[in-house]
């Protein structure tokens, strides 16, 4: 475990032990359900979420990854372990995972600017030892760039489809991967989100705790509104299920998978605005470009529909991930059907 | 094939797996892994585990096989069926073969046999019965290997270099026909998928390079970030390739500030330095990791040659240093149309008739289809 300052936990509050860091500032749950002054926090991890379910990063009271002030400490780690509190109570997943996303993009600045920090070397240090200590990757500073081992980046890089991440398009030498602070985050980007979603869903669920109802009921409401019509229903087949998957954990899905994944939904009679929405987790998402990208798909201007892959192409594509319920099929789009 | 030249055969393949059997090795961690066997005139036998040399000397006198291979890879369950094995790490291994490097000198060692009239000739069409379906079979040439030999210099040079392999964890082997297969022992790339490998294939052959890489912009390119001759890696190289010299590559720099079409001219050169300074693996091999390799050590029946091991490529004669087959005297009936060298002697080329040779050239010839001892 590492051993954090109080400005560290602020921007990394994912790194705090949820239990021991009440107990060391000596709460408990209950009394933030309770004491009228701590009842804010909950509205601020409550916001917190609100943001994250909006696709907005949370602003932080921190100027130069600095607490503002002796009170905003507190308050930051608070609002984020009060955030995990109320999503456990309301077991919406598909919160947990924007929160997630949402946690990951905001510490993603503070690492990028610790990395790139050459006149405080502790921050440098420090977020060379979160990256080996959530990832196992090390990292070394050069110049101003970093070095990874070749073997982790092409771990991480291998679903970027972009020409520039391809090893050869990289400095390599010793064994070593050469990148910027910039590259080096976004190399690990989806990693923090999948790092941030298991410790949501690890977290134990606590009992409803008085005075968190009212927040718990608002986060349900807000997460069935969320609930856009693509949401999964249960009779996507393996591969589409799988796509989606990969687009809510903000992950990167190849060209070929936003192919197959926007080809099958338009033909299956969604409509372009429904669909969109969903690359909207995308680490490189531009709205106009998806936009542009699936009424191409459609053929809405004029140009004929493009259909859904088969199976067998798919299968070349990695994208397949075939259960026993594709038996006997050779295209996704008879998949469920009644054989 | 007809059963005297399969008996033929087979009896120098057991002398040979009764007296070389030193030469056979199979890999470290041997009862991880996979090996597999054919026959002559017989489909491959796999999924077989094996505990170690005894059980791999018993599986050779046993079955007396035409080419023996063990997988890359490592399982837990070796022999059971592919999707239940659980694949652990595998070796990377890089396969170079000649035929793979358009050689102008192609021609003049390719041999033709009729798949009509069973007879040899120097083209495509027969030309003794005038069918056009042959098949083609190479025979060795200094020319072919030599060229080999460079690529496995570069992809040594790319592996130490670039991608941090230990010198000493490399090992080079004659593939028994016509090239080599290049093994790098490293405990983290020995744990890399097939699309982590493929990434790898394509950086040793400069495979999906683009321009800015190599300091190209499309708008307002910067002379400043061209590649320069003493950088390391891949533009070093391609600097030196493309530039040859600083005044070159100061010329290239001024060309490009002026030429409206300087990006996609750059992508051209990139594309024609590609053919010089890539290395000419075949991907397919290196991307697969449940690939059965040929064992260093065991004999290719596409030549009666063996897989031997190339500690210094300087100086190295596969085709003297490979033919490890019985020498005696053996009589056959060849047709050869060109001449080849083999053990440190020289044969053919051989118009239709009876000749005696050492066996293993008999050998040789049986398994290119140019001979029989019918
Ligand atoms: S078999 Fe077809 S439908 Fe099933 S997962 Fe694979 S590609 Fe999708
Ligand atoms: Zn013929
Ligand atoms: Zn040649």
């Amino acid at each position: 475990m590492l051993v954090l300052g109080q400005d560290e936990f602020a921007k990394y509050p994912f790194l705090a032990d949820a239990g021991e860091y009440l107990k060391d500032k000596g709460f408990t749950l209950e009394q933030f359900g309770t004491d009228p002054d701590l009842r804010m926090l909950i509205d601020k991890a409550f916001e917190r979420i609100q943001a994250a379910a909006d696709g907005a990063i949370y602003k932080s009271e921190l100027t130069d990854g600095k607490v503002t002030s002796e009170a905003a400490l507190p308050r930051e780690v608070f609002s984020f372990l009060l955030a995990i509190v109320l999503l456990k109570l309301c077991g919406m997943r598909t919160l947990f995972n924007r929160f997630a996303l949402a946690e990951a993009r905001r510490a993603e600045k503070y690492l990028e600017r610790d990395l790139g920090n050459i006149a405080d070397k502790s921050r440098e240090d420090l977020a060379i030892r979160i990256i080996d200590d959530l990832f196992s990757v090390r990292i070394k500073r050069d110049g101003d760039d970093f070095a990874i081992p070749v073997p982790d980046y092409l771990k991480y890089s291998v679903n970027f489809y972009e020409r520039e991440w391809k090893l050869v398009n990289r400095r390599v030498y010793g064994g070593l991967v050469y990148l910027t602070p910039h590259e080096t985050i976004r190399l690990l980007r989806a990693e923090l989100g999948v790092y941030i979603a298991s410790k949501i869903t690890r977290a134990r669920t606590p009992q409803m705790i008085q005075g968190f109802e009212d927040h718990v009921g608002r986060l349900v409401d807000l997460a069935k509104k969320f609930a856009t019509p693509v949401v999964y229903t249960g009779e996507y087949p393996p591969c589409i299920k799988h796509a989606i998957d990969v687009l809510e954990r903000g992950e990167n899905l190849p060209h070929s998978g936003r192919f197959m994944l926007g080809a099958y939904l338009l033909s299956r009679g969604q409509a372009v605005e429904d669909v969109a929405p969903l690359f909207k987790n995308a680490p490189d998402y531009n709205e106009r470009v998806t936009l542009y990208q699936l009424n191409n798909l459609a053929g809405s201007d004029g140009g004929t529909q493009y259909s859904c892959p088969t199976c067998d192409k798919l299968r070349t594509q990695d994208l397949c991930f075939a259960t026993s319920e594709c038996d006997g099929i050779t295209h996704p789009m008879q998949f469920g059907r009644k054989k | 094939m007809n059963e005297t030249d399969v008996v033929f055969l087979e009896g120098l393949f057991k002398k040979y797996y009764f007296e070389h059997f030193d030469l056979i090795k199979a890999p470290e961690r041997a009862s991880e892994r996979e090996f597999g066997y054919q026959r002559i005139n017989s489909g491959m036998n796999r999924h077989i585990s094996l505990a170690d040399d005894e059980e791999l000397r018993l599986l050779l006198a046993q079955n007396i096989p035409s080419d023996v291979y063990c997988s890359n890879a490592c399982y837990a369950f070796p022999a059971m069926p592919m999707k239940e094995k659980d694949w652990k790490e595998a070796d990377l291994i890089f396969d170079i073969d000649s035929k793979d490097l358009a050689l102008p000198c192609r021609a003049s060692h390719t041999v033709y046999v009729c798949n009509e009239c069973a007879r040899a000739s120097n083209a495509d069409k027969c030309a003794h019965c005038g069918s056009a379906k042959t098949e083609k079979k190479s025979l060795p040439c200094d020319k072919c290997i030599d060229a080999s030999k460079k690529e496995v210099e570069k992809l040594r040079n790319i592996l130490t270099d670039d991608l941090g392999v230990a010198d000493d964890m490399i090992e080079v082997y004659f593939s028994g026909n016509e090239g080599f297969h290049v093994y790098a022992f490293d405990a983290e790339l020995q744990k890399t998928g097939s699309k982590e490998r493929s990434q790898l294939a394509d950086y040793i052959m400069f495979n999906g390079i683009i321009p800015e890489t190599m300091g190209m912009k499309r708008h307002r390119p910067d002379r400043s970030l061209l590649a320069d001759l003493g950088e390391r890696g891949w533009r070093g190289r391609f600097a030196r390739d493309a530039y040859g010299s600083k005044t070159g590559r100061t010329k290239a720099a001024t060309q490009m500030k002026k030429d409206p079409d300087g990006y996609s001219k750059f992508e051209s050169q990139l594309a024609d330095s590609a053919g010089r300074i890539g290395v000419k693996i075949d991907p397919n091999v290196t991307t697969d990791i449940h690939r059965i390799f040929r064992m260093p050590g065991s004999i290719n029946s596409k030549s009666g040659l063996s897989k031997i091991r190339c500690s210094r490529l300087d100086g190295f004669d596969p085709y003297a240093e490979a033919a490890l087959l019985d020498d005696v005297p053996a009589e056959v009936s060849a047709e050869c149309p060109v001449k080849f060298s083999l053990g440190g002697q020289k044969f053919g080329p051989y118009e239709r008739g009876r000749i005696t040779v050492p066996a293993y050239a008999a050998a040789y010839m049986i398994c290119k289809k140019l001979a029989t001892t019918a």
